[in-house]
């Protein structure tokens, strides 16, 4: 069953506005936090065990720890450059409830001692800025933003930036080159953000919802988040679900939920006389389960990555038998070629290559060795580099041809899917 | 020769301050200057915003060409952006892209022959729950069908 604990007024349309917000019990959490020790709410943060819900799943207050205690300014950023293909729950948090994050962002940019926080969001997602713009008005307007909040002593403030289209600012190191104003590259980690980040200051970058579960956490005390979820995995998360389901779109249910149910239960199944093929469990980067897989996998980071594959951004892309998996494989290495920022010789190349393997077996003109060419490429561009792109785009090339040779050999057997019947050039 | 509006000025000359260095404001000012100029940066108006701001050409010049929001090609009065990663191709996003080509009389990518439309197959878009989708310009069109599609963009003034 879905756990509405962050989205539980997202169906109210009142919620976007600040006195809707505030009717409905907002800001009362950053009235109680700002009376506290900015170390007590980054220890509360840390005991719910909250992990990064943009893609990486790394402890929250353990980030914020890595902060050095040297009294530079430091900056905190919001990461809504959601880019990750199905990938739509930051959206959907931006347009229903603007004032959730810049709650959460408040707290948080008290508890790590920041005076000015920016949110990146991706250019594309225009409506998000105006909505976002107009709540961060309305907070400066309402004296939550600004000098000396709520006569705190403590004063912050936030600004939103728009990305330009590149995939790969959601990358927290290119995010801050391009925050910069310079092409969105990634940068060699160590030094890590935090001690050296946006305009080489310390600075901690943070994902929509994971900022919005800090006021939850602080609301309801960290044993209580921890009621819901699992050990490794405490609290909810927001899923969007995409592909052949019945009823796509954004669920928050408990880590550790049954991924058959989210499917089932809350997506109303498969088409009436489908089948189930495969299950993208957490945006394009994660590595494909076949439906023997999905229906014994549960969300949260531990059983996934105990099957190889991840959670991610937790973007489940349901895939039913009417589908061709090496034509799915060519749109997302398409994907990943496209957005190679270029630094970096096994990404650029690497990705480059499985596209072009791929998209010559669908176009009828593969050879039986290029399905095994597409695994060694893929390995050869793991561990190697910069960023995570590179092994974004090298780990489903794999999983997609381990678990569906048959469907990759018919087509350089054949000259044609064994799906559709056809080319897909 | 390429200019901003006096309002344009006024904007960029804001922006300037804005951010805690003059370079990140690039990216919002070339964004200025691509919608006075009619949808996409010419090479004019990139010089023309690196003087007005004071800044080294390249600067510019590296934000147009690193970020696919920036056109670097004239576009019709209405981009036409069409969602061609999985799961708007799993709904038929690129059959769509084919049929509003086909019913716009366009060439993918190209301008069509009244200026009205370009159209282009882009990456995801973070509307897979609705999808297939299209943006034009600033804004989400979606759940569509290819003939919704097509009917919305005859449609526009």
């Amino acid at each position: 069953m879905e756990t509405k604990l962050l989205s539980q007024h997202y169906d109210k349309p009142e919620y976007v506005s600040l006195k809707g917000y505030l009717n409905l019990g907002g800001y009362e959490v950053l009235k109680r936090a700002l009376k506290m020790e900015p170390k007590a709410i980054i220890d509360e943060v840390k005991a719910s065990g909250l992990r990064g819900r943009g893609g990486a799943g790394f402890p929250t207050g353990t980030k914020w720890t890595f902060l050095p205690e040297n009294g530079e300014p430091r900056y905190l950023l919001c990461n809504a450059d959601e880019g990750e293909p199905g990938t739509f729950k930051d959206r959907i948090m931006l347009e229903r409830a603007p004032h959730q994050l810049i709650e959460g962002m408040i707290i948080s940019a008290f508890a790590v001692k920041s005076a000015k926080s920016y949110i990146y969001v991706r250019g594309e997602y225009q409506m998000c800025i105006r909505k976002l713009e107009k709540a961060i008005r309305e907070a400066y307007d309402a004296g939550f933003l600004g000098k000396n909040i709520l006569g705190s002593g403590f004063t912050h403030d936030m600004d939103v930036y728009s990305g330009a289209g590149a995939y790969i600012c959601g990358e927290e190191t290119g995010m801050i080159s391009s925050l910069e104003g310079k092409k969105g590259q990634p940068k060699l980690k160590p030094p890590f953000p935090a001690v050296q980040g946006y305009l080489a200051k310390p600075t901690i970058v943070n994902n929509v919802e994971t900022l919005a579960a800090v006021s939850l956490i602080l609301r309801d005390g960290a044993a209580a988040y921890r009621k819901f979820g699992t050990e490794k995995s405490p609290g909810t998360k927001l899923f969007s679900v995409s592909g052949n389901v019945k009823k796509p779109g954004v669920y928050e249910v408990p880590l550790g939920y049954p991924l058959a149910d989210l499917i089932q239960v809350e997506c109303g199944g498969l088409d009436p006389g489908r089948r189930l093929k495969a299950v993208i469990p957490g945006g394009s980067s994660a590595p494909v389960l076949t439906a023997e897989e999905a229906m014994k996998a549960t969300m949260d980071y531990e059983c996934l990555q105990g099957m190889g594959t991840m959670l991610g951004s937790g973007a489940v892309i349901v895939i039913d038998d009417s589908n061709c998996m090496v034509d799915l494989l060519k749109v997302i290495m398409h994907f990943y070629h496209h957005e190679s920022c270029g630094q970096c010789t096994p990404c650029r190349e690497g990705t480059g290559w499985l596209h072009k393997i791929v998209h010559s077996i669908v176009s009828g003109e593969g050879r039986l060795q290029d399905v095994d060419l597409i695994p060694r490429v893929s390995r050869q561009m793991m561990g190697r580099t910069i960023c995570a792109l590179s092994d974004a785009a090298a780990m489903p090339a794999i999983s997609f041809v381990e678990k569906f040779r048959d469907e990759f050999e018919f087509f350089v057997r054949e000259g044609r899917s064994k799906v559709k019947g056809h080319l897909h050039a | 020769m390429f200019e901003l509006s006096r309002e344009g000025i006024e904007f960029v000359k804001k922006e300037m301050t804005r951010y805690e260095t003059k370079r990140s404001a690039v990216i919002p000012c070339l964004f200025r200057v691509q919608k006075e100029n009619g949808g996409w940066v010419s090479p004019e108006s990139i010089a023309y915003l690196a003087q007005l701001m004071d800044v080294p050409e390249r600067w510019v010049q590296e934000v147009a060409t690193f970020y696919t929001m920036f056109n670097k090609q004239p576009v019709g009065k209405y981009h036409v952006q069409v969602c061609c990663n999985i799961s708007c191709a799993m709904a038929g996003g690129r059959e769509m892209t084919d049929k509003i080509c086909q019913s716009l009389g366009v060439e993918e990518g190209a301008v069509s022959k009244d200026r009205r439309y370009t159209v282009s197959r882009v990456e995801c878009l973070g509307s897979c729950g609705t999808a297939p989708m299209m943006q034009v310009n600033d804004d989400y069109y979606e759940n569509l069908s290819a003939d919704k599609a097509v009917k919305i963009l005859r449609e526009l003034e």
